[in-house]
């Protein structure tokens, strides 16, 4: 089956039933999109509502809300109906879903579960019908950009149109005609119980998402039935449901019947696979008599097997290099976060013109201000009982500023061990940082470690002359507190945390520890208490990076950056520039 | 109440005891229900487990409650302590009116603007009338009854700051743009959200009293039970609330027996002792676990109409009134809850047979 046909399955299953959720279309500016995005237009009722949504939009005009400039027009409340609400029964293309925020998702994920818009304003709740379907438009270019998992969760179907060929034509594989009989025939379609099970089992053994995932899929088998004419889910209803809904989503390789065991851990998600194990056994008994557990083994085996040949290549390979914890958070959608809270929060700064809506402060004061001049000319006077005269071009809004900083933190091994010079090259990485610091607004701090203890030598700071002064004078020489340097870097980068700042270590070692924290030589006990600390410096989800400077790459070192999950740079004879250059592009992957 | 009446004609909601599997959470809203001075639950885990659904559909089966007519706070016409001013200045001039109200449940969306949370000024009156007036926010709203933030773990900064204040002293203190009100807002906290886009700030953590991880079921039988039950309601919602009115009934009359036997309830000395000496195993800080745990312990005895706390209440809420208030130990691969059951097989022994 080929992408094409899929994607116009799809297309005619969602007109079908826009209850199952949506379309994620993954491509880039192409033609196949427009004509899919025509082919499903074109599938619905002409008086479908069919809206699209900028990325961008306000959540005044995404939810609906109190529409200030006709109020005050009319001296009432008027409330202003949101996009969503207009589109009730009907299709919302969101575009460049890739970057809506997390906020937004949230909104429009949660109109999607309740069918309406819930908005508590003014002391009255206004609740719209807002059934609706989704159309996400995800543009991503590389594989860490993708549309949120939160709404990705809630549309049935992910289709990826970025492979084919800008020649190729979609055709539809179904009229509108039969569109219309099915939405009818749809709430009469039945569904066996052994059918539910071959569903929801294949979902499990391909550990394709959560319940909401395996009643979208049965939805869809429900639509393809109707799209067919019939009043039962069929094995090819079932089949396509499983290759359009759960294969794109498959996150673990179902395993060939007869072939081993996976590894423990995968085991429960699997343990529905082989026939012979008991739990699984228990399992079917309490759904059904065994006797046609065979039966319900092939039907199930026919599901996965269709679902199996439409999992995109490559994505088991990318899921598997994503296992870490790291990838999981690059899967939910990156760059948000940060953006999220800009604009309203930090110190004011100044006001604009605007209209409050979303997460804008009208700034009363200034809105008077702004109004005062054109009190005359608007005709006020003692006669209408002197009201001030406020128009919607008066508006003002209070501005935020706020930094998103981040403070890169070096742990600078200062030992005996390590050259001397590597400190000179920190110190002169630290000093290039602090240069571009005077645009980026970011912080840096120094910890050095030598003999028996770590020390802050530069606490976490802007200025370029305290900095030159506080790594002046850092001596060389004796042993390496290695575990005592991570936990000193680890507290500061934890109150970075807590101010709400973005920290990252820089880690300049060879890693042979050799002091334990209470200041004792060992190497054994050392090394135990390195890893320690570079397990807890994880933990905090710190990103790290970890410069080896000894020689030749050594495999302690190696180690203790794994167990800091740390990026691990073996850099023998880093100089100043390659390594401030590092942490730079470092910051930019990681922030 | 204008929004109250609008809340009956809502939606249909999922009913609370059609909800598969996800026993913890369940006992855990049940709890706060049963004692809200618990401090409400935070409910962590996967997409579409029923988060979002179960505190929805909490919040259908509470019985009403009595309110002060007319009151923008919803004061409770027996506490007298608790009114607000506008309560006292009314008492004062007569006897108060009461009636019937369903328990609100307050959403508060993520992006919500300070305003909106804590109240502001009444623009509208202000710019047309030239009144100074005050408009009640989301924490008048929440006020007796359930305050739910969804992806709590994304909830701004400021919002969260002013959150952790007023629900430590159960009051809204406003002084903004020439206003200064106060009025009471006492309510249970509930967050969800999924860890994996981001940490609660600890302060937030300590607030909730219990804390619950949920995921997706990976049993069979329980998913399919799942699809169903979700299937059957979207398909016909009102024929499936019928469905499950009864056991619904049944759970909401132990909830009101549950809340009238919580004050009567015997805590034997050797209960309060494990407690104590479970949370020093564990090297929580400070008092707020042990009291989290041992109230807890008699709401969940009083809701199952025990006699007296025993230790096997203590066992069944001991994971989800510790597991966040636990440090992270770098040597210990085993997650809170592992470490939580460890615990409590060292300090009480191995489990009998019922």
């Amino acid at each position: 089956m080929s992408v094409e046909s899929d994607a116009a399955q799809s297309a005619a299953i969602f007109a079908v039933d826009p209850g199952t959720g949506g379309v994620c279309l993954r491509s880039p500016l192409h033609p196949a999109r427009d004509q899919w995005l025509l082919m499903l237009r074109q599938l619905l009722p002409a008086a479908t509502p069919w809206r699209r949504v900028p990325f961008n939009i306000p959540d005044g005009r995404l939810l609906g809300g109190l529409d200030l400039a006709a109020t005050l027009r009319a001296n009432r409340p008027v409330a202003e109906r949101g996009i969503l609400a207009e589109a009730d029964g009907g299709v919302v293309i969101l575009s460049m879903a890739e970057r809506l925020t997390a906020d937004t998702v949230a909104r429009i994920a949660a109109v999607l579960d309740a069918g309406e818009v819930v908005l508590p304003r003014e002391g009255v709740t206004i609740r719209n019908a807002a059934r609706i379907g989704v159309v996400a438009l995800d543009e991503g270019a590389s594989d860490d950009e993708y549309a949120p998992i939160a709404l990705l969760d809630r549309l049935a179907f992910w289709i990826d149109l970025g492979g084919l060929s800008v020649r190729v034509t979609l055709q539809p594989a179904h009229s509108p005609g039969q569109i219309i009989a099915a939405r009818e025939l749809l709430s009469r379609v039945q569904i066996s119980a052994e059918m539910l099970q071959a569903l929801c089992a294949t979902a499990l053994s391909l550990g394709a998402g959560s319940a909401r995932v395996s009643v979208l899929a049965l939805r869809a088998a429900r639509a393809a039935a109707a799209l067919d004419g019939r009043t039962r889910v069929s094995e090819q209803d079932a089949a396509l449901a499983g290759r359009l809904v759960l294969a794109p989503r498959a996150s673990i390789a179902p395993e060939q019947p007869g072939q081993p065991q996976a590894e423990e851990q995968e085991k429960p998600a699997h343990g529905d696979k082989a026939p012979e194990q008991p739990a699984q056994d228990g399992a079917q008994k309490a759904e059904a008599p065994r006797a046609p557990a065979d039966a319900h083994q092939a039907l199930k085996d026919m599901v996965l097997e269709a679902a199996q040949s439409a999992i995109p290549a490559g994505l088991l390979a990318r899921l598997r290099e994503q296992s870490g914890d790291r990838g999981a958070r690059a899967r939910t959608g990156g760059k948000t976060g940060a953006l999220r809270q800009a604009g309203t929060r930090g110190r004011p700064a100044g006001v604009r013109a605007g209209t409050p809506q979303g997460c804008l402060r009208l700034s009363v004061i200034e809105t008077l201000r702004a109004a005062a001049p054109w009190q005359a000319l608007r005709g006020r006077s003692l006669a209408n009982g002197g009201r001030v005269r406020i128009s919607a071009e008066d508006f003002r809004v209070t501005r935020y500023k706020q930094r998103a900083r981040t403070l890169t933190i070096f742990v600078v091994d200062a030992s005996g061990s390590s050259a001397l010079n590597r400190l000179a090259e920190a110190k002169g990485a630290v000093e290039l940082l602090l240069a571009d610091c005077y645009i980026r607004r970011d912080q840096v701090a120094v910890v050095a470690f030598r003999g028996r203890s770590a020390e802050i030598l530069l606490p976490p700071t802007r200025s370029l002359v305290r900095a030159k002064r506080g790594l002046a004078g850092l001596p060389g020489g004796g042993g390496t507190p290695l575990a005592s340097a991570l936990d000193a870097a680890h507290s500061l980068a934890a109150l970075a945390q807590r101010r709400g700042e973005t920290p990252t270590l820089v880690v300049l070692t060879d890693g042979r520890a050799n002091v334990a924290r209470d200041g004792t030589p060992g190497r054994e006990l050392a090394h135990a208490q390195a890893l320690y600390a570079a397990r807890a410096v994880n933990l905090s989800k710190i990103t790290a990076l970890f410069v080896d400077t000894s020689p030749r790459p050594n495999p302690l070192a190696r180690e203790l950056a794994a167990r800091m999950h740390a990026n691990y740079l073996p850099l023998p004879y880093a100089d100043a520039r390659s390594l401030s250059s590092a942490v730079k592009t470092m910051g930019a992957g990681g922030a | 109440m204008r929004a109250n009446q609008m809340k009956t004609s809502a939606r249909p909601v999922f009913p609370f005891s059609a909800i598969v599997a996800q026993d913890e959470m369940k006992l855990a809203l049940i709890s706060s229900a049963v004692d809200s001075s618990i401090g409400g639950v935070l409910v962590f885990g996967d997409r579409g487990t029923g988060k979002s659904t179960a505190v929805r559909a909490l919040a259908a089966l509470l019985p009403p409650m009595q309110a002060v007519s007319g009151c923008r706070y919803g004061c409770d016409p027996s506490a007298a302590e608790a009114w607000c001013e506008e309560c006292r200045e009314r008492a004062r001039q007569g006897p108060l009116k009461h009636a019937l109200v369903p328990v609100p449940v307050v959403d508060l969306p993520l992006g919500v603007t300070e305003d909106r949370v804590v109240g502001a000024l009444d623009l509208e009156r202000a710019l047309a009338q030239g009144v100074k007036a005050f408009e009640p926010g989301l924490l008048a709203r929440a006020n007796r009854g359930f305050l739910y933030i969804d992806e709590v773990n994304l909830l701004e900064d400021h919002l969260v700051d002013l959150l952790i204040d007023v629900a430590a002293s159960g009051e809204n203190l406003v002084e903004r743009e020439g206003l200064s009100v106060r009025h009471p807002s006492r309510f249970v906290l509930i967050g969800s959200g999924n860890p994996e886009e981001g940490e609660l700030r600890p302060q937030l953590l300590d607030r909730f009293g219990l804390s619950v991880e949920v995921s997706t079921p990976v049993e069979l039988s329980e998913r399919i039970a799942v699809v169903k039950r979700r299937d059957e309601f979207e398909r016909n919602p009102l024929e499936f609330i019928a469905k499950w009115k009864r056991q619904d009934d049944g759970l909401r009359r132990r909830i009101v027996a549950g809340r009238k036997r919580l004050h009567g309830m015997v805590l034997p000395d050797p209960v309060l002792e494990s407690a104590a000496r479970l949370c020093m195993q564990l090297g929580t800080d400070g008092l707020r676990a042990e009291l989290t745990l041992i109230r807890a312990a008699r709401a969940l005895a009083s809701y199952e109409q025990a006699d007296e706390v025993a230790v096997a209440h203590l066992r069944r809420v001991a994971p989800p009134a510790l597991r966040h208030r636990l440090r992270r130990d770098p040597l210990d691969e085993s997650g809170s809850s592992a470490r939580i059951e460890r615990a409590v097989l060292e300090v009480f022994g191995e489990r009998r047979p019922p």
